[in-house]
């Protein structure tokens, strides 16, 4: 005869879990998502350049994720996957953030239940949509349960603070610059665990990693802020409160606004589809 | 999807480490969805729609390739405002000849590709890897291509290493070979190939490459009857891409209905043409 093990009760089991996977999330640093007038805006403590926390899925479509890092991006590769495949068989226009949040809290819910471990993340998926009463954003937790927030989310690191802080200093139709200031005082103020715990900190534009998903471009709205544009609108001197509409004239990557530089040649189409032309 | 208790969560396939290539992922997940993973029945070679000439030349910052509207099946014109070249990605167009349903699928899914990539490794494909992605779809559809349903592309980019336009033509077999200068493919290539050997020069301005395409595609359209020539009364122009440091420009009609004037104007008691 095997060995007998010990009983544990179901609800003992799945509270062990929520604390394994809570306490998890809890030791990174906060990723604060908000609507401006003008879209949704990503912004995460993050100094590394190459192991993002906020990524684009889709045209419209972004995610940000606090956690493990492993296991968030093999989330955001299996989304993107989802995304790409859905917009290849069906259209473009098919690919929703509902049906990739669907996906995850499944997912997020089978992992939870069936295996020896819980992932240790938190996701959101968000949406932008044609005016800022149609922007989606989906908060997925660890156990599979999604929020479909309104305006903004704060997760991760000590998240709680900065969600009630938000609930009485957010309101609709902010500039980029004001969502953005906002967003960075409230990381600012994470009292975070170690030696500079609990007072409040300054983040520079190297700290950060923040995106946008801007619903007035064509195609694909997803644009990291970097360089000189964002020291422009974190700077309170500085009257920048907005990204320019085109991109970056420099050639490669158009996935990044710095600002600097003199801008596109007007004719110029970064999208690869040919725009839509009307009868003569 | 799977259906039970797991229904609607993300297959295994999705949350596998793995490539970063889209073809390959729909290979393993839905090989049903690729041109190249369908079984045609044996038997006759079936009739169905072809795209005939793509033409594409350098200038000194880029490329421009040029494709005709039209589509024939047997002597008939199947569809006479098809569009033939596309953008590949910011960077890169790619013109297609040959069967086209199939030829517009793979350029679907070659599109699909180079995003994919882009957005799962945050960094463009250099242009190479981009020109060897198509060759082995193209390579894949080789039984296809052996029952009559033949793809071939033609490909051109800007290389932002070197900082020039590049081309890219292709045989059946996915062979991939860099082309100098210029290049055609397509059942009016010949004609074009000819036009485009006399017309064009080193060192011309993009705006006089457009109006060089623009000849090569007529002498093709004069000579070929699959090629569709310029037509005035219904205001088709050819699809005309323009690829250089500020990424993939289409040219717009006003711009091309000039062009193409000129060109016609220039043939009036000349029909050899500008040379």
């Amino acid at each position: 005869m095997s060995s007998m093990p010990f009983y544990v009760s179901p609800e003992q089991l799945m509270k062990d879990r929520a604390d394994y996977a809570r306490k998890g999330i809890a030791r990174g640093r906060s990723v604060v998502v908000l609507g401006y007038d003008k879209g949704i805006v990503f912004v995460a403590e993050n100094p590394s350049r190459a192991l993002h926390k906020v990524s684009e899925i889709y045209d419209r479509i972004a995610f940000a994720a606090v956690g493990k890092y492993n296991e968030f991006e093999n989330l955001r590769v299996a989304g993107v996957r989802y995304a790409d495949l859905r917009g290849y068989s069906y259209d473009r226009t098919d690919v929703t953030a509902r049906g990739l949040a669907n996906a995850y809290a499944q997912t997020l819910g089978t992992v939870f239940t069936q295996e020896s471990k819980p992932y240790e993340v938190e996701i959101v998926v968000a949406e932008v949509g044609a005016t800022a009463e149609d922007d989606q954003i989906y908060r997925l937790t660890y156990d599979g349960s999604v929020a479909d927030e309104l305006g903004f989310v704060a997760m991760g690191g000590a998240a709680e603070p900065i969600e009630t802080a938000l609930k009485d200093r957010w309101s609709p139709g902010l500039s980029l610059g004001d969502a953005l200031s906002l967003a960075v005082e409230l990381l600012g103020q994470d009292p975070a665990p170690g030696p500079a715990g609990g007072t409040t900190r300054t983040l520079t534009a190297a700290q950060l990693e923040v995106a946008v998903l801007d619903r007035e471009r064509p195609r694909r709205t997803f644009r990291r802020i970097g360089g000189g544009l964002l020291d422009a609108l974190l700077s309170t001197e500085d009257p920048t409160s907005d990204a320019p509409a085109e991109d970056d004239p420099t050639p490669g990557r158009h996935d990044t606004l710095t600002g600097e530089g003199s801008p596109r040649d007007e004719s110029s189409n970064p999208q690869t589809q040919r725009p839509e032309q009307g009868p003569e | 999807m799977t259906t039970g208790a797991d229904a609607g969560k993300l297959p295994a396939a999705y949350l596998s480490a793995g490539s970063s290539s889209f073809t390959e992922f729909v290979g393993v997940h839905a090989p049903q969805l690729l041109p190249s993973r369908r079984v045609l029945p044996p038997g006759n070679m079936l009739e169905a729609p072809h795209g005939t000439t793509i033409v594409t030349a350098t200038f000194a910052g880029g490329v421009v390739m040029a494709g005709d509207r039209r589509a024939t099946m047997g002597n008939l014109i199947a569809n006479r405002d098809m569009e033939k070249v596309f953008a590949g990605d910011e960077y890169s167009a790619v013109g297609i000849a040959g069967t086209a349903g199939i030829a517009i699928e793979l350029v679907k899914l070659f599109q699909v590709e180079l995003e994919h990539y882009e957005k799962i490794e945050g960094t463009l494909l250099s242009l190479e890897g981009k020109a060897n992605r198509l060759a082995s779809m193209i390579r894949s559809n080789l039984g296809m291509a052996m029952q009559g349903l033949s793809v071939v592309p033609l490909f051109a980019g800007y290389d932002l290493d070197r900082q020039l336009g590049r081309i890219f033509s292709y045989d059946v077999t996915g062979g991939c070979y860099e082309e100098h200068d210029h290049h055609s493919v397509g059942s009016g290539s010949l004609f074009a190939r000819g036009a485009l050997k006399k017309v064009w020069h080193p060192g011309l301005s993009a705006e006089e490459v457009v109006s060089v395409v623009v000849e090569a595609l007529y002498d093709a359209a004069d000579d070929d009857s699959a090629t569709g020539g310029p037509d005035v009364g219904r205001r088709i122009w050819p699809t005309v891409a323009v690829v250089g440091p500020e990424g993939v420009r289409f040219v717009g009609d006003d711009e091309l209905r000039m062009v193409v004037e000129a060109v016609i104007a220039a043939r009036q008691g000349n029909p050899g043409g500008a040379r």
